[in-house]
C-alpha cells in the first residue's frame, strides 16, 4: 500500500476541476446507465425494469384471461408461450398452465410492484424528500438494481428447462413442499429458487440502504416527525424487506437442499413437516403484501395533499398506523394456512390477530377522507388514481375482513374470492397507486408534461376494466371455482366471460398509458419546477424538473 | 318449487333401485342409459344403473356450482347453514355498508369540496374526536364480527362421537376412499367425456346423470344423512385439498400427516368438489363426489362393496330412525344384490 508516492494525490488540479464541476454535468452513456451511482438514475433504471416486467407479467395475465375465457383447454395447445407448444401431452399443457400462474404471480409482485414503489419512486424522491443529495451508499444501490437482471433471467429461464411435467416450474408463486421437491424435478424450480435469493438479496440491500439513508441523511430541520409520508412508508417497508426476507432465503434454501442433498425438512418420510415450510414462507409473504402496499399509503399520502391543497388531516396517526400495520403484519402470517389443519386455538388467534389490522388500515382511509374534506380539490389524473385507490382498497380491505374469519375461511379459501381479494388490493390498490405516483411525478422525472386527456382517459378505462375483471372473481368463488385451475365446469363459464372482457379493456386503458407516455417525453409541454400549485410542499418541488444531475449543493434547511 | 320437484324424484329414484332405469330417460342426457351398457360390453364392470346407490342422479343447482350464481352454494349440514347465515346475513351486511359508506363519504367530498365550490381550503388537519372515534368504532365493529365468529370456530371444532369413519387419501390426481371400520377401499377418479381423446374404449364416460364436466368422479364416497360422519385426510405425494363446498368442508391434505374434519349431512343427494391445493398438472382434474344417502342406502351401499356394518348381522336396527327410509331396511337387511355391484376396486 505503501508504494503509492505521496505526490500521486494530486488534490490541487482536482479540487480546481471541481470548482467549475456543473451540477448537471454527466458521465458518458455506459458509465452513467451501467455505472450508476446516482439514485435518480437507478430509480429510472428500476421503472423502466419495471415496465418491462409489468407487460411481461401482464401478457401472461392475458393468457390467462383468453384459456379462462371459455371452458375447455383453447390456448394451452397453442404455440409457445401461449401454450405448451405443438405435440405437446395433455399434461404438458396443463403443466404450462401452472408455469403461467407461477410466473405471473413472482413477476409482478418481486420484479414489477417491488421495484417500481420500492426502487423505482423510493429511490427517486425519498432523498429528494429528505434533502438529501444522494442515497446513502450509491454503488449498493447500483448492485441492487443489476442483481435484478440475473434474477429475472433465472426466473425467465426457467420456463425453458424441464420442472418435471414439462419445461417451467409449475409449483405456484408460493413454492409449496413437497410439489416444489418430490413434486418437481429438474432444473427449472432450482432456478426459480436462486432466482429469488437473487431478488431477495437486491431488496435486503436496498433495504439497508433507505433505512440508511433515511436516519442518517435528512437535512437539518427534518426530523422524522416531519419527514414526508411517502418517506415514511418507505422507512417501514425498508424494516420490514430486512426482517421478512431472510426467512424467504432461509425456507428456499431448506427447499434447495430438501431437492438437491437430500435434506428432509419439508418430508415427513425423513421427520421433516410439510406444513413448516408454510409457516415459514407465509411468515414472510404476509409481511410482503404490507411490503407491496405500504409505499403505495404513502404515494396516495402525498397525491391526496397536493390535489386538496391541504396538509395531511392526523399526520401522526398516519405515520404510526404504517408502523402498527408493519408490525402487526408480522403475527398474522398463519390467515394463509387457515386449512392445513391448524388446531381451534391457534385458528382462534389468528382470526383475531388478523382482525386488528382493520383498524390502522381504517384510519388511514379516514384521514385520506378527512384531507379531502375542507379542501380545494383539483382532479388531475394524479389525483384520480388516488381516489379510485382508496375506494377500491377499501372493498379489497373489507373482504379481507372477512376472509379473517377462520370458520368462514373454510369455504373461500383458494377459491376465486381470495384471487378477487388479493387482486382488489394489489391489482387495483398498488398498481392504482404507482399508477397515480407515476403520473404525480412524471413532470419532476421527465421535465415533461403528460396530456391530461390520454391521462383521464387512461383513468377510466382502467378502473372499468379492472373491476369488471375482478368483480366477478368475487361470484366465481362464492360459487366455489378453486383457484389455479386452467379449465372449469360450464357453470362458471358467465362471470369468466365477463371477466376475460374485462382484461381486453383492461388492455386498451394501458396501451392509452403507453401512448400517452410515449406521445409526452417525445411531444409533451415543458413541466414547471412544480405543476401542482401551492398543495405540493414536499421538497423535491423547490427544484428544477428534471432535477440536477446532483442536488441540494447546499443542504435545504427545514423549520 | 322446481327444486322439491327434483328432491321428490330424487327420494323416489333412491328409494326404488328396481326402478332406476325409468328417472335416467327422464333427465336431458337419454343417451346415457343407452350408452353405458354398451361401454359396458368390454369390461368387466356391471352396468350402472343410474338411480341406484352409489349412482343417484344429482339435483341441478344443488350441491354443485349453479351458471352465474354471484353466493354461496345452498349448505346442507347444519354448521354449512350456520356459517352461511353469518356470512350471508352479518359479514355481507357489515362489509357492504362500510364499502357504500366510504364510497358516498368520498363521493360527498369530492362533490362538495371540488375547487369549484370551495377555492379557499381550509388548513385543518387535527380534530381528536373524530380520529378517536374512527379508531374505536372499527373496534366495536370487528368485536361484533369476532365474537360470532370465535363461537362459530368453537362450533366446528366441537366434533361429536363420530358414526361413520372415512378415510380420505389425495393422490395426483384423484382420490381414494377408506372405510377402516366396513373394510371397504376404493379409487376415485374423474370422467373423461365422451369425445375426450385420451378416453380408452372401455372407460365409462360422464354423462350429466353423473355430475357436470369435471366434477363428475367414476366413484363416488358415500355417506349416510344424519349421521356424523367423520374425515380422516391425508396425502401420498403432494399436498392437494379435500374440498366440498356445500358442506362448508376444506382441509388440506398433507402427505404425513392425517387431519380431520367432520360432517352431518341432513339431507340425501349428490354434492360436488374439487381439489383446492395446487398439485401438478391434473390439479383442476381430480374431482370429489360425495353421495349422501339413508342410512339403509348405505348399509346397503357397504354390502354392494363387499364391506360389512361395524357390529353384528343387525345392521338395519340403527337406521330406522332415517325419515325417509321405511320401506328399505328388510332389503337392505337381507343384503339383496342391488342392480349395481360394482367392484370396488380401482376403475381409472
Amino acid at each position: 500500500m505503501s508504494t503509492i508516492p505521496a505526490d500521486a494525490l494530486n488534490l490541487k488540479p482536482h479540487e480546481a476541476h471541481d470548482a467549475h464541476h456543473d451540477a448537471d454535468h454527466k458521465p458518458s452513456f455506459f458509465v452513467r446507465w451501467f455505472m450508476s451511482t446516482n439514485h435518480k438514475d437507478i430509480g429510472t433504471l428500476y421503472l423502466l425494469f419495471a415496465i418491462v416486467a409489468g407487460i411481461i407479467g401482464g401478457g401472461i395475465s392475458g393468457i390467462m384471461r383468453w384459456e379462462l375465457a371459455e371452458p375447455g383447454i383453447q390456448v394451452l395447445n397453442h404455440i409457445w408461450p401461449l401454450g405448451a407448444g405443438a405435440g405437446a401431452t395433455f399434461d404438458e399443457q396443463l403443466h404450462h398452465w401452472n408455469v403461467l400462474i407461477t410466473a405471473h404471480g413472482l413477476i409482478m409482485v418481486f420484479f414489477m410492484v417491488m421495484p417500481a414503489m420500492i426502487g423505482g419512486f423510493g429511490n427517486w424522491f425519498v432523498p429528494l424528500m429528505i434533502g438529501a443529495p444522494d442515497m446513502a451508499f450509491p454503488r449498493m444501490n447500483n448492485i441492487s438494481f443489476w442483481l435484478l437482471i440475473p434474477s429475472f433471467i433465472l426466473l425467465l429461464g426457467s420456463s425453458f428447462v424441464s420442472g418435471g411435467t414439462g419445461l417451467g416450474a409449475g409449483t405456484g408463486w408460493t413454492l409449496y413442499a413437497p410439489l416444489s421437491t418430490s413434486g418437481s424435478s429438474g432444473p427449472a424450480v432450482d432456478m426459480a429458487i436462486f432466482s429469488l435469493h437473487l431478488a431477495g438479496a437486491s431488496s435486503i440491500l436496498g433495504a439497508i440502504n433507505f433505512i440508511t439513508t433515511i436516519f442518517n441523511m435528512r437535512a437539518p430541520g427534518m426530523t422524522l416527525h416531519k419527514m414526508p409520508l411517502f418517506v415514511w412508508s418507505v422507512l417501514v417497508t425498508a424494516f420490514l424487506l430486512l426482517l421478512a426476507l431472510p426467512v424467504l432465503a432461509g425456507a428456499i434454501t431448506m427447499l434447495l437442499t430438501d431437492r438437491n442433498f437430500g435434506t428432509t425438512f419439508f418430508d415427513a418420510a425423513g421427520g421433516g413437516n410439510v406444513v413448516l415450510y408454510q409457516h415459514l414462507f407465509w411468515f414472510f409473504g404476509h409481511p410482503e403484501v404490507y411490503i407491496l402496499i405500504l409505499p403505495g399509503f404513502g404515494m396516495v399520502s402525498q397525491i391526496v395533499a397536493t390535489f386538496s391543497r391541504k396538509p395531511v388531516f392526523g399526520y401522526l396517526g398516519m405515520a404510526y398506523a404504517m408502523v402498527a400495520i408493519g408490525v402487526v403484519g408480522f403475527v398474522v402470517w398463519a390467515h394463509h394456512m387457515f386449512t392445513t389443519g391448524m388446531n381451534v386455538n391457534e385458528k382462534m388467534y389468528f382470526t383475531a390477530a388478523t382482525m386488528v389490522i382493520a383498524v390502522p388500515t381504517g384510519v388511514k382511509i379516514f384521514s385520506w377522507i378527512a384531507t379531502m374534506w375542507g379542501g380545494s380539490i383539483s382532479f388531475e389524473t394524479p389525483m384520480l388514481w388516488a381516489i379510485g385507490f382508496i375506494f377500491l382498497f377499501t372493498v379489497g380491505g373489507v373482504t379481507g375482513v372477512v376472509l379473517a374469519n377462520g370458520g368462514v375461511d373454510n369455504y373461500m379459501h383458494d377459491t376465486y374470492y381470495v384471487v378477487a381479494h388479493f387482486h382488489y388490493v394489489l391489482s387495483l390498490g398498488a398498481v392504482f397507486a404507482i399508477f397515480g405516483g407515476f403520473y404525480y411525478w412524471f413532470p419532476k422525472m421527465s421535465g415533461k408534461m403528460y396530456n391530461e386527456l390520454l391521462g383521464k382517459l387512461h383513468f377510466f378505462t382502467m378502473f372499468i376494466g379492472v373491476n369488471l375483471v375482478f368483480f366477478p372473481q368475487h361470484f366465481l368463488g362464492l360459487d366455489g371455482m378453486p383457484r389455479r385451475i386452467p379449465d372449469y365446469t360450464p357453470a362458471f363459464a358467465y362471470w369468466n366471460k365477463v371477466s376475460s372482457i374485462g382484461y381486453l379493456i383492461t388492455l386498451a386503458g394501458v396501451l392509452i398509458f403507453f401512448v400517452n407516455i410515449l406521445w409526452s417525453l417525445a411531444a409533451g409541454k415543458k413541466a414547471p419546477n412544480n405543476p401542482w400549485g401551492e398543495g405540493a410542499t414536499t421538497l423535491e418541488w423547490t427544484l428544477s424538473s428534471p432535477p440536477p444531475f446532483h442536488q441540494y449543493s447546499t443542504l435545504p434547511k427545514i423549520d | 318449487m322446481k327444486l322439491i320437484g327434483w328432491a321428490i324424484a330424487l327420494a323416489a329414484a333412491g328409494l326404488t333401485p328396481a326402478a332406476a332405469q325409468a328417472p335416467a330417460s327422464a333427465t336431458s342426457d337419454n343417451k346415457a342409459a343407452a350408452a353405458a351398457p354398451a361401454g359396458a360390453t368390454t369390461a368387466a364392470p356391471a352396468p350402472i344403473v343410474y338411480g341406484s346407490v352409489g349412482h343417484q342422479i344429482p339435483t341441478p343447482g344443488v350441491g354443485m356450482p349453479v351458471p352465474g350464481a354471484i353466493g354461496i352454494e345452498e349448505q346442507v349440514t347444519p354448521l354449512g347453514k350456520r356459517a352461511a347465515h353469518f356470512h350471508n346475513f352479518w359479514l355481507m351486511w357489515i362489509i357492504s355498508l362500510i364499502s357504500v359508506f366510504v364510497l358516498v363519504l368520498l363521493l360527498w367530498t369530492i362533490f362538495r369540496y371540488r375547487r369549484g365550490a370551495n377555492p379557499t381550503p381550509s388548513r385543518n388537519s387535527h380534530n381528536t374526536f373524530i380520529e378517536v372515534v374512527w379508531t374505536l368504532v372499527p373496534v366495536l365493529v370487528l368485536v361484533g364480527i369476532a365474537i360470532p365468529s370465535i363461537g362459530l370456530l368453537r362450533a366446528q371444532y366441537s366434533s361429536p362421537p363420530a358414526d361413520v369413519t372415512v378415510k380420505i387419501t389425495g393422490h395426483q390426481w384423484y382420490w381414494s376412499y377408506e372405510y377402516p371400520d366396513n373394510g371397504v377401499s376404493f379409487d376415485s377418479y374423474i370422467l373423461k367425456e365422451r369425445d375426450d381423446p385420451m378416453r380408452t374404449k372401455d372407460q365409462r364416460f360422464r354423462t350429466d346423470l353423473d355430475g357436470p364436466p369435471l366434477l363428475a368422479a367414476d366413484e363416488r364416497m358415500v355417506i349416510p344423512a344424519g349421521k356424523v360422519v367423520k374425515f380422516l385426510i391425508t396425502a401420498d405425494d403432494v399436498i392437494h385439498s379435500f374440498a366440498v363446498p356445500a358442506f362448508w368442508t376444506k382441509l388440506d391434505a398433507n402427505p404425513g400427516q392425517i387431519n380431520e374434519t367432520w360432517v352431518k349431512v341432513d339431507r340425501p343427494g349428490v354434492y360436488y368438489g374439487q381439489c383446492s391445493e395446487l398439485c401438478g398438472a391434473r390439479h383442476g382434474f381430480m374431482p370429489i363426489n360425495v353421495e349422501v344417502v339413508t342410512p339403509a342406502q348405505y348399509a346397503q351401499w357397504i354390502a354392494s362393496k363387499g364391506g360389512k356394518m361395524p357390529g353384528a348381522q343387525p345392521a338395519a336396527a340403527p337406521v330406522a330412525d332415517a325419515a325417509a327410509a321405511t320401506p328399505q331396511p328388510a332389503a337392505a337387511g337381507t343384503a339383496t344384490p342391488p342392480a349395481t355391484n360394482q367392484a370396488a376396486t380401482a376403475q381409472n
